[in-house]
């Protein structure tokens, strides 16, 4: 019966308006990490990106009492940090990877041990008067029964994450800036025979994936929640990295990708008023990346089989055809 | 009046202490084809990265229209219109032609690239210098020739007035070779300068109004074509007279010994790469795999030596199936490899040339006894391989990277060789080294195959399948379109037109050649 609660709600329009709210924070790091990706450099440092930003974001608000400014510098702090890591490896030929990782690890203590300076707390910034980034209601939208609570009263950012799949898209595969990163990520010699500067464009690409990381960050801290928490973003930064192979590393296949793991971790959300120990619930978001990766991964093998079969079939019906000759 | 290019004096000393250079004076007229031969190692390659900014000359002077320049990079040498068209080409797989062609360079339209633009430049470059491409397809979409072609195009694109070919006939067919040829000459009738580099001796004879012969780094001389016979040319190459036909005995065919039935691969990613192969290799016989690289060859070869998963078919040595074991178990069943990527697969390059000769047979006695490797017996059997194989090697404790690359595949065949195989796969088992070391693996080929082995040879070099081979199977597109029972009677042009597909043979009078 509680089964049947958690089945009716799930089919609300409610639900599907959680499930973008909660894409949000997945869908703006994955871009980030898709622009970043087809440059042919692996940003795993996301995450950490994202807790600096959601970070100082909330600190810079509540200090100035602006929350566009707080985002506005937090995004920046990001940037500056992907920037950092852009300098480990394209200038000091660090290993992306580990150095990415280090980022995260740093980030995660870092913003730990800031908070504690500023509140003496070191779980969440409650103390602090921080903003939220305002929630926009679309006039016509807002009043209808189910599109209104579907899509209208969602934070800024979410409206802003929709845009940036279509600018983003058009920055990829019709700016000249879009197509050399593309370029020099395929194949980074032949993009610098003609002239591209390939530490530059990698530059550029690293940085565009930390202010996008950034925009996820402030979307956990001031529009999903509003307050910073430690460690909160929760691997979303790795999620991204997943959505990014699974959505076939583009912009629409990344969103509807974000979209997916978004609908996991809504219905943890909502299956949490079930009787089954919460840390399974917990488990659905992860699970459901670890299973869609694999999905991908054998769908190609499956393909592959599909076109042996139908090659054997075909041979066979040669073969039957001539008479076994 | 002075020449178009002129390199004076020019020297190149590697940091690991090869002189790939050595007081080179070259020269180009404008509006020549200039072709540019030697053996591999011989330094064709290093001066022409010189003249095109990729590498920097120790000494010497570059004089460009009677000018001294000094070219700094490939971006410097584009900008003084000499364009290079490398061995690997320098294109984006997932872009068009087009966009390939306008990279660095895109026409903008309020900010965007106007794609329509970049379609409508490459049309025109096309029509313009007779290069025929498909302006809207993707790169990893269209055959090698026309990649080729919209290299040339691109750098056409870039102004280019001299251009460097570095062997772009090594990955054509006959037929895309004498596209290439004509278009070449078509150039040149408007005023652009080319210089080919090649080792094929009969494309200079047909395309070059000039040619430079470099050895060991220096230049033996120029000559004008016209005056030049290839028997002179080939003996300022190598120093001395090379024999340009392989001298075999007639064959001696004894029963099947690999038999290969409906042998299909499909890769991972879905691709078909080789549909329905059959065929048969006798004892005492050297079948010959001809076809454009990329047809399945590599795939074939590496299905029968247990590198890649058969899909379906059977394939036995000697009754017993070969087919997905390891490729340890398919040596045991008395099959021998000499693979295509020398440096990947053929030798472990930092151990040395005894452990390279016994890798496939370390693990049994007498190379290990009680568990133990006996490394003295070892390095006995290495040092015997290297009197056998005139291995040019100090001894057999030496890393196999200290060696050339004629001696690292001479250390691959003595491996291969001396393991008694029943059935030899030889994979482009010359390419890449020079004219001494091939005639040596060629005559021990002949040599194997008088003993009875059964050999398939897979070369992409058609002289070698014609001369090398008793029957021949070309493949086109992962299947086998065409059978000759004797190789003496087919001609290049013939087997040019079943490896383009242009030709096939119907299967059923195939099979009894088979």
């Amino acid at each position: 019966m509680s089964f049947d609660v958690v089945l009716r709600s799930i089919l609300s329009a409610a639900f599907v308006g959680s499930v973008i709210r909660v894409a949000t924070p997945i869908l703006l790091p994955a871009l980030g990490g898709l622009i970043s990706e087809l440059a042919g450099v692996t940003n795993v440092a996301l995450e950490g990106l994202m807790l600096i930003a959601a970070l100082v974001g909330v600190v810079i608000s509540a200090f100035t009492g602006n929350a566009w400014l707080g985002c506005l510098i937090g995004v920046a702090c990001s940037a500056v940090v992907a920037i950092l890591l852009a300098y480990f490896h394209l200038n000091l030929k660090a290993d992306i990877i580990l150095s990415g990782l280090a980022i995260n690890i740093a980030s995660s203590g870092g913003t730990i041990f800031i908070l504690y300076l500023l509140t003496k707390d070191k779980g969440s910034s409650s103390k602090l008067a921080s903003l939220s980034l305002p929630r926009i209601a679309i006039p016509v939208l807002d009043g209808m029964p189910v599109l209104g609570p579907m899509l209208s009263r969602h934070n800024v950012l979410t409206y802003v994450a929709v845009l940036l799949v279509f600018l983003i898209w058009v920055f990829l595969y019709r700016t000249r800036l879009g197509i050399h990163i593309r370029a020099v990520g395929e194949n980074a010699e032949a993009a610098g025979s003609v002239g591209i500067n390939v530490r530059r464009t990698r530059y550029i690409a690293l940085m565009l994936s930390g202010v996008m990381a950034g925009l996820g960050g402030i979307n956990m801290s001031m529009g999903y929640l509003n307050m910073f928490q430690r460690d909160m973003t929760a691997g979303r930064g790795f999620i991204a990295l997943a959505a990014v192979h699974l959505g076939n590393r583009r912009p629409l296949g990344v969103a509807l990708a974000s979209l997916f793991f978004g609908f996991a971790d809504a219905l943890s959300n909502q299956l949490g008023s079930l009787a089954i120990p919460p840390q399974w619930v917990q488990m659905i978001p992860y699970a459901a990346t670890v299973l869609a990766l694999v999905v991908y991964a054998l769908q190609g093998r499956a393909a592959a089989v599909e076109r042996a079969r139908r090659l054997q079939e075909r041979l066979q019906a040669h073969v039957e055809a001539t008479g076994g000759e | 009046m002075s020449s178009l290019i002129e390199m004076r004096q020019i020297s190149k000393l590697y940091p690991n202490g090869v002189l790939a250079n050595d007081r080179v004076d070259f020269s180009v007229e404008r509006g020549e084809i200039h072709a540019l031969v030697g053996e591999n190692g011989a330094g064709k390659t290093t001066l022409m990265k010189i003249l095109y900014g990729m590498e920097a000359p120790t000494e010497g002077e570059i004089w460009l229209r009677g000018q001294r320049v000094h070219i700094r990079s490939p971006i410097d040498a584009i900008r003084r219109g000499i364009g290079m068209v490398h061995q690997n080409f320098m294109l984006i797989p997932s872009f068009t032609v087009a966009q390939n062609i306008v990279l660095g360079r895109e026409p903008l339209d309020r900010g965007l690239v106007n794609y329509t633009e970049a379609l409508r430049i490459t049309e025109q470059l096309s029509k313009e210098y007779g290069l025929k491409v498909e302006a809207d397809a993707t790169i990893d979409s269209i055959p090698v020739g026309m990649r080729q072609r919209v290299e040339i195009l691109k750098a056409l694109h870039w102004g280019a007035e001299i251009l460097i070919l570095d062997e772009p006939t090594a990955v054509l067919t006959p037929q895309e070779t004498r596209e290439l040829f004509t278009a070449i000459r078509k150039l040149t009738e408007r005023g652009k300068t080319v210089i080919f580099i090649t080792h094929k001796l009969r494309e200079v004879k047909e395309i070059s109004d000039r040619v430079t012969v470099m050895r060991n780094g220096r230049v033996m001389g120029t000559l004008k074509t016209a005056e030049a016979s290839e028997t002179q040319i080939a003996r300022m190459m190598v120093g001395r007279e090379v024999f340009m036909v392989v001298d075999k005995p007639p064959v001696q065919r004894g029963g099947v010994v690999l038999q290969v039935r409906d042998l299909t691969h499909i890769a991972e990613t879905g691709h078909v790469r080789l549909r329905n192969i059959s065929f048969n290799v006798y004892a005492g016989e050297i079948l010959g795999v001809a076809g454009v690289e990329g047809n399945g060859q590599t795939e074939l070869v590496e299905v029968l030596a247990g590198l890649r998963p058969a899909t379906f078919g059977t394939a036995m040595v000697d009754g017993q199936s070969l087919l997905n074991h390891t490729p340890r178990k398919v040596r045991e069943l008395g099959v021998s490899h000499i693979p295509e990527d020398r440096l990947t697969y053929g030798v472990a390059l930092d151990a040395n040339v005894a452990e390279n000769t016994v890798v496939d047979r370390y693990y049994r006695p007498p190379f290990t006894r009680n568990g133990f490797l006996s490394v003295g017996f070892i390095m006995e059997f290495g040092n015997g391989l290297i009197r056998q194989f005139s291995i040019m090697a100090p001894d057999a404790s030496v890393p196999v990277r200290a060696l050339s690359g004629g001696n690292m595949q001479k250390v691959v065949v003595a491996r291969e060789f001396s393991s008694q195989p029943r059935l030899l796969i030889a994979a482009q088992p010359t390419r890449g080294i020079d004219v001494g070391a091939t005639e040596f693996v060629h005559q021990q080929l002949i040599q194997k195959r008088s003993e009875g082995c059964a050999i398939l040879l897979v070369s992409a070099d058609l002289n070698e399948v014609m001369s090398l081979s008793d029957r021949i199977v070309v493949m086109y597109n992962g299947a086998i379109v065409g059978v000759f029972p004797d190789a003496q009677k087919v001609t290049e042009e013939e087997l040019g037109a079943y490896m383009l597909g242009l030709k096939k043979q119907d299967p059923a009078e195939m099979e009894a050649y088979l």
